[in-house]
């Protein structure tokens, strides 16, 4: 098996929020902590992306580098994990995340933080599978049970996909090879819209957000 | 009292000096170790028994169904 990855096909996320509500309901997930959001390019602008962003779980993931502590890891699937018992709650990681994947609840008064959260591609964490503990700190363990991240599984147009990274690329190839679309089949210009669209957007005379 | 000058001057140029050295002042940098409680494999639970074969197929076969083009026949 290659390594779990998540990938968001921006032709077909309609910014339901779907994805976002699925894991904080799944993970039970506290106020203030959004593992999973929607960001959206140049909104309300005829034209605009959506892509449904959370921890990317990179194969080099720049936070297990500057944790202090050591105390996140690779899994043998490519999940990055953490241990919460032995984070600090410093905020390193989340300075050096490009993706502002970790997340601090606010644990105390005058703003004080909590332990790290993130997403977990629905995995726990260090604790017994599937048990009461893993569940109170890092969530459901969806993995352990043969499934994958509810908030790939549950998207309602089949936008955000998560899994084995050879079946996921496999599923967005060939959809993008029925959308046709010449050489620029994937790419950039795909994903984030095409020149044409750029121009429709300069024409309507509007600025983006 | 012009030899005296030249020495204390030598003796100052070589004290000053003496700090003078070109060394590398960048750690070369190491990665830490994970220090937290290990984790075990998703497949080893009751549910899996240890099968990491039959795990791999749960999770593909989940992934699939991703897949609109191959889904519902």
């Amino acid at each position: 098996m290659a390594r779990m990855k998540f990938l968001c096909d921006a032709e077909r996320c309609i910014e339901c929020n779907g994805c976002v509500t699925a894991c904080k309901n799944e993970h039970d997930v506290p106020w203030g902590v959004n593992r999973r959001r929607v960001v959206t390019l140049n909104d309300g602008v005829p034209g605009e992306r959506s892509v449904s962003v959370a921890c990317m779980h990179c194969s080099d993931a720049p936070c297990i580098a500057v944790c202090p502590v050591d105390c996140i890891y690779h899994t043998e699937e490519g999940v990055v994990l953490h241990d919460k018992d032995l984070c600090i709650g410093c905020g390193y990681c989340f300075y050096a995340c490009p993706f502002g994947a970790p997340q601090f609840p606010q644990a105390g008064a005058f703003g004080m933080r909590g332990k790290m959260d993130k997403c977990t591609f629905c995995a726990g964490g260090p604790e017994v599978d599937g048990s009461e503990e893993e569940f109170r700190k890092y969530g459901r363990n969806r993995l352990a049970e043969g499934k994958l991240p509810i908030c790939a599984e549950m998207c309602a147009t089949k936008a955000l996909l998560g899994g084995d990274s050879d079946v996921i690329s496999d599923i967005f190839r060939k959809r993008a090879t029925m959308r046709g679309g010449g050489a620029q089949l994937i790419g950039w210009a795909t994903a984030y819209g095409r020149q044409e669209r750029a121009q429709e957007r300069k024409g309507a005379g509007e600025g983006g957000k | 009292m012009k030899k005296s000058v030249l020495i204390v001057s030598a003796m100052l140029a070589a004290f000053g000096l003496a700090a003078c050295g070109e060394r590398p002042q960048v750690n070369v940098y190491q990665q830490g170790k994970y220090q937290g409680k290990a984790d075990t494999a998703p497949y080893d639970n009751p549910a899996f028994g240890k099968d990491k074969a039959k795990w791999e197929a749960a999770v593909r076969a989940r992934g699939q169904g991703q897949d609109e083009y191959t889904r519902g026949g």
